[in-house]
């Protein structure tokens, strides 16, 4: 029994994904600084110097201290303090969760809501998949970004009193329902190969339900492409989600990410006191840069032409 | 017989079959027209007080019974959808809560600003973009190519209004060469507005242009680079070289335009994109364009300059996927149907 | 099966030119062969090593013959094919040997020498039709432009050569349909015009590299018949790469077969057919069903061609052969005469006696 793990370790560090992966320096880096990333941020609240929502621990005469190697700076703040005087390596840190959370959470639900249309489309095909691909159509034609401060204005004015604990949702909504349509139809275009092959129609000779050889079969043939879609979507609803918060409807100053900082720091531009919008800023770049790197690496690995 | 000589591709053959297809375009653009107009419309009735929408904060009461009536709100719901129809489509869309004129006015005053803007920024991320993804695209290994898809990954990392708050802290703060915000001196043509024939309104142009560019920038090379790449794959340029054909007949004549086939549509959708991200760059510096408006009616919950925006912008987009489409048709003699690689966000 | 009569030969080559290669056998020896490859070796580095696709192949091609080489899927007869016409893709490179078109070394020559044999001394046509021709242009644009690519001639005169060459590959109504796309024409009117296309600056090789696998069986026999047809009436020589016994049969005069990257027998087609000398060629001509319905099982030859990264040792197909013998595992045999043609195999070594061993 441990000779079959250890022989099935073996054969996964020697395939071609595993090889892809350890002789990529660009892709152990993303990854590596993609984990530290997830770490500390899901562990923001023991890796923080301080924390920054704790109204008592602020005291205003720390505020708009510049970074700990400049003159004026503290060691106890290394990255410089807001104008409350907020640690800016806190926020970031936790910032940094709500930004991930949100990129996360709706890829999921993109994910969830893009794979079960397009399957239904594909199985299911007629008006139904006519309906669903005219409705992808003219929704590719709007950016996201359109879509979703759509949503956001429409559930502010339907919930006005109490959108500031529902911003979060609201987010993962409109981000979410902006991007379903590359799932559907990656996976409907595989539901349309696999429903046509012989098995299927054999299986359902055989009485078995076809949606069940369909989960069983399409769903394998698909992991792979949604997987890259969803790296590199990851990447993208992290950057939407930091812009509607710049744009001041997306998460309240109360909870920030990582967008919401530099929006508040933008205030601070000109009278000098650039941390407090920068370092948030290269966060939030770094953040995402790693997840494309991977999602790149990703694409060209489970290409199957470009394999020696 | 025929001459010799060049000829354009066969589809001006069959004049009856282009006119089915426009007309079958025509009518889709319509269609979502009058689905994204009900979705307007829903907006005024059901989350704001139309009414109140329509005159403002300051009507009496009586004003406003009187309007009801008017309005016909007591009327079924398809006669008051025709009435916003017809309403929008004389560019009726009531008075800005926030700001109190008609929304129209308003849109009118800050469409020059958006366009032009969404403009320079099209043609940077054109005349750039796709000479660069060629490049990359016949000579993949060079430095260069390297180079620039290295800086074309940390361009689609970079959020636009990063980039904007980037560029403003080095050029406008550090080395105060160029304005950080504002549309400069303008010149009024008739209604319209530019700041093309200024010295101050062409150095405002200068960071947002970059900005608002930037990302389409390198999603356009990289698109031109990926389609080149595939196209120099494929068989017919395997026999174009088996026949001896010179390199430059095979990468400009055969391949460049079978990659341009669907970038053009690709691009097309993406510029007119750009007119919707011109939201962000416009509010990082306070650019007097429409895109302002629209944020500042958001957090405002200034339906009715909502409302009017999504309409307008919806007419932008149709359009422009409209003329890809008969672009498309013009350029391609196989007419295919399903355009490929809208999967572009 | 129908073996083809080999015809005379419509350009005899000049006599006394330089001396023959040692590969060369059969009808014509004496005279200088029109492409000579020698100890041509294909590599691939990968990471796992570097594979050799193609293994010493050494033969040649007199001018105006039709040769025919076969194999199973991986054999290595289309890269051979394209290292000839300097067409292999990156990591894949010819490692060692030479080939020689008219006496003169092609594999050495500069990039842009090199296009210029391509098309105007060797042509080349591909498996798919619909793939190999330009979607976005009309087939008479592709024609003139490969015209004059490689002759001098005005934009008219080239119209009228297309015109012709599309009459010849029986296209009808060509002066209609020669504006018209790709798309327009059915996959054997495309694998005619690409022939036209192959022939259009009269080369005097043609690689055809599976000309007729994408086509339907009835169109199989016109495409065949059309390529045979044009290369006895231009003096072409053919290169036609298959793995289609039957095809060879009707259409070459002399037959390589090929495995595991390396010739395992070589020689006139009517020999070959009708007395395979090496065991894989006997074990393949078993295996194809006779309509004269004298056999009642197909032959199988147990296993199958060994992957790059696996051949075996000393000859590689021992390990499938049954009359495999000590000496077969540890060396690898040449190609050895045996009668009329040529087989890889030491079951034909000559015995000092002079005779060959018992096959």
């Amino acid at each position: 029994m441990a000779n079959g793990f250890t022989t099935a370790l073996r054969q996964s560090w020697d395939s071609d994904l595993a090889y892809s992966f350890r002789t990529s320096p660009y892709a152990i880096a993303a990854a590596v600084v993609f984990l530290l990333c997830v770490g500390s941020a899901v562990f923001a609240p023991w890796v923080a110097p301080h924390n920054p929502f704790d109204l008592g621990q602020l005291d205003l005469s720390n505020s708009l201290k510049p970074p700990a190697w400049l003159a004026g700076g503290d060691p106890a703040f290394p990255l410089g303090t807001d104008d409350q005087g907020r640690d800016i390596l806190s926020t970031i840190l936790f910032g940094a969760r709500i930004s991930l959370a949100v990129g996360i959470c709706s890829v999921l639900l993109s994910m969830a809501l893009g794979v079960a249309l397009g399957l239904l489309a594909g199985y299911v095909g007629g008006t139904i998949d006519a309906f669903i691909m005219r409705v992808a159509d003219v929704q590719l034609s709007f950016p996201a970004i359109l879509i979703a401060l759509l949503v956001d204005g429409v559930a502010r004015a339907l919930i006005p009193g109490a959108h500031e604990s529902m911003a979060f949702y609201v987010l993962v909504l409109s981000i979410g329902v902006s991007g379903w349509v590359q799932y559907a139809r990656t996976v409907r275009g595989s539901t349309l190969v696999e429903k046509n092959k012989e098995y299927v129609q054999a299986a359902r000779l055989f009485g078995i339900h076809p949606l069940a050889i369909m989960a069983r079969h399409v769903l394998p043939n698909v992991v792979g492409p949604v997987l890259v879609i969803a790296t590199i979507h990851i990447a993208t609803a992290i950057i939407t989600e930091a812009t509607l918060s710049f744009l001041g409807v997306g998460v309240p100053p109360t909870q920030p990410s990582l967008g919401t900082l530099i929006r508040i720091g933008n205030d601070f531009l000109f009278s000098g006191e650039w941390w407090v919008t920068l370092f948030p800023g290269i966060a939030l770049v770094i953040m995402v840069l790693a997840i494309n790197l991977l999602g790149d690496w990703l694409r060209d690995a489970l290409n199957p032409r470009l394999r020696t | 017989m025929r001459r010799g000589g060049t000829r354009r591709p066969g589809t001006l053959f069959c004049k009856s079959a282009m006119a089915a297809f426009v007309l079958r375009r025509l009518l889709q653009a319509i269609v979502v027209m009058l689905v994204v107009a009900l979705v307007a419309f829903s907006l005024f009735q059901y989350v704001g007080d139309p009414v109140q929408l329509l005159l403002g904060q300051f009507a009496t009461p009586a004003d406003r019974i009187r309007l009801t009536h008017e309005l016909g709100l007591d009327r079924p719901f398809y006669v008051q959808f025709y009435r916003f129809v017809a309403n929008a489509v004389h560019g009726q869309f009531g008075v800005s809560i926030r700001i109190g004129k008609p929304v129209s006015v308003l849109l009118a005053q800050r469409i020059p600003a958006t366009l032009e803007l969404s403009l320079s920024a099209a043609l940077l991320a054109l005349v750039v973009g796709i000479p660069a993804g060629v490049y990359s695209g016949l000579r993949p290994n060079s430095w260069l190519s390297r180079a620039a898809l290295s800086l074309s990954l940390l361009g689609v990392s970079l959020p636009t209004f990063l980039i904007g708050i980037l560029l403003i802290l080095v050029f406008a703060v550090k080395l105060g060469w160029l304005p950080a915000f504002g549309r400069g001196d303008v010149v009024a043509l008739g209604w319209w507005t530019t700041g093309f024939l200024t010295p101050s309104g062409l150095r405002s142009l200068i960071l947002p242009t970059i900005t608002l560019g930037l990302f389409q920038l390198t999603l356009i090379m990289r698109l031109v680079r990926s389609e080149m790449l595939e196209v120099l794959r494929t068989d017919y340029i395997k026999f174009a070289r088996a026949r001896g054909l010179r390199d430059r007949a095979i990468n400009f004549g055969h391949a460049l335009k079978n990659t341009l086939v669907p970038v053009i549509t690709i691009t097309g959708l993406q510029l007119g994109s750009i007119i919707a991200f011109s939201i962000i760059t416009e509010q990082v510096f306070q650019w007097p364009g429409m895109g302002l408006l629209f944020i500042q009616a958001v957090s405002y919950v200034d339906i009715p300059v909502m409302a009017a925006y999504l309409c307008l912008i919806a007419l932008v987009f149709v359009t422009i996927n409209l003329i890809v489409d008969l672009l498309y048709y013009v350029v391609d003699p196989r007419l295919r149907v399903e355009r490929p690689g809208r999967g572009m966000h | 099966m129908k073996v083809a009569a080999s015809s005379p030969n419509p350009n005899p080559p000049p006599v006394g030119e330089s001396e023959p290669s040692d590969s060369e056998v059969g009808e014509g020896k004496g005279a200088r062969p029109l492409l000579d490859v020698r100890h041509l070796r294909v590599e691939f580095p990968t990471r796992r090593g570097v594979l050799t696709a193609v293994d010493d192949v050494s033969f040649a091609i007199a001018p105006g013959e039709v040769l025919g080489v076969v194999g199973e899927s991986g054999a290595g007869k289309s890269l051979t094919g394209a290292a000839i016409i300097g067409l292999l893709e990156p990591p894949g490179r010819i490692a060692a040997g030479e080939v020689l078109l008219d006496g003169a070394r092609i594999d050495t020559l500069s990039p842009d020498a090199m296009r210029k044999v391509r098309g105007r001394r060797i042509g080349a046509i591909f498996q798919d039709p619909l793939a190999s021709l330009d979607p976005l242009y009309s087939i008479g644009r592709q024609l003139t432009e490969t015209i004059r690519t490689h002759l001098p001639m005005s934009e008219s005169s080239a119209r009228e050569r297309a015109v012709a060459l599309l009459h010849e590959v029986g296209i009808p109504a060509a002066e209609r349909r020669i504006d018209h796309f790709p798309h327009q024409f059915s996959g054997g009117m495309r694998q005619r015009v690409v022939i036209a296309l192959a022939l259009a600056a009269n080369p005097k090789l043609i690689i055809a590299d599976e000309p007729t696998t994408a086509l339907d069986v009835s169109i199989q026999a016109q495409i065949i018949a059309l390529l045979r047809g044009l290369c006895r009436d231009h003096g072409t020589a053919v290169m036609l790469i298959t793995h289609d016994m039957g095809v060879i049969a009707e259409t070459a005069d002399r037959v390589a077969v090929m495995y595991a990257g390396r010739i395992v027998e070589i020689g006139p087609v009517a020999d070959v057919i009708r007395a395979p000398k090496h065991p894989y060629t006997i074990g393949l001509m078993g295996s194809i069903p006779s309509i004269a319905g004298d056999r009642d099982r197909l032959v199988q030859i147990d296993g199958s061609m060994p992957r790059l990264t696996a051949i075996p040792a000393g000859c590689p197909f021992h390990p499938r052969c049954d009359r495999a013998f000590d000496r077969c595992l540890r060396e690898r045999p040449d190609l050895l005469d045996a009668g009329s043609s040529r087989a890889a195999c030491w079951l034909h070594v000559v015995h000092p006696t002079g005779r060959a061993r018992c096959c």
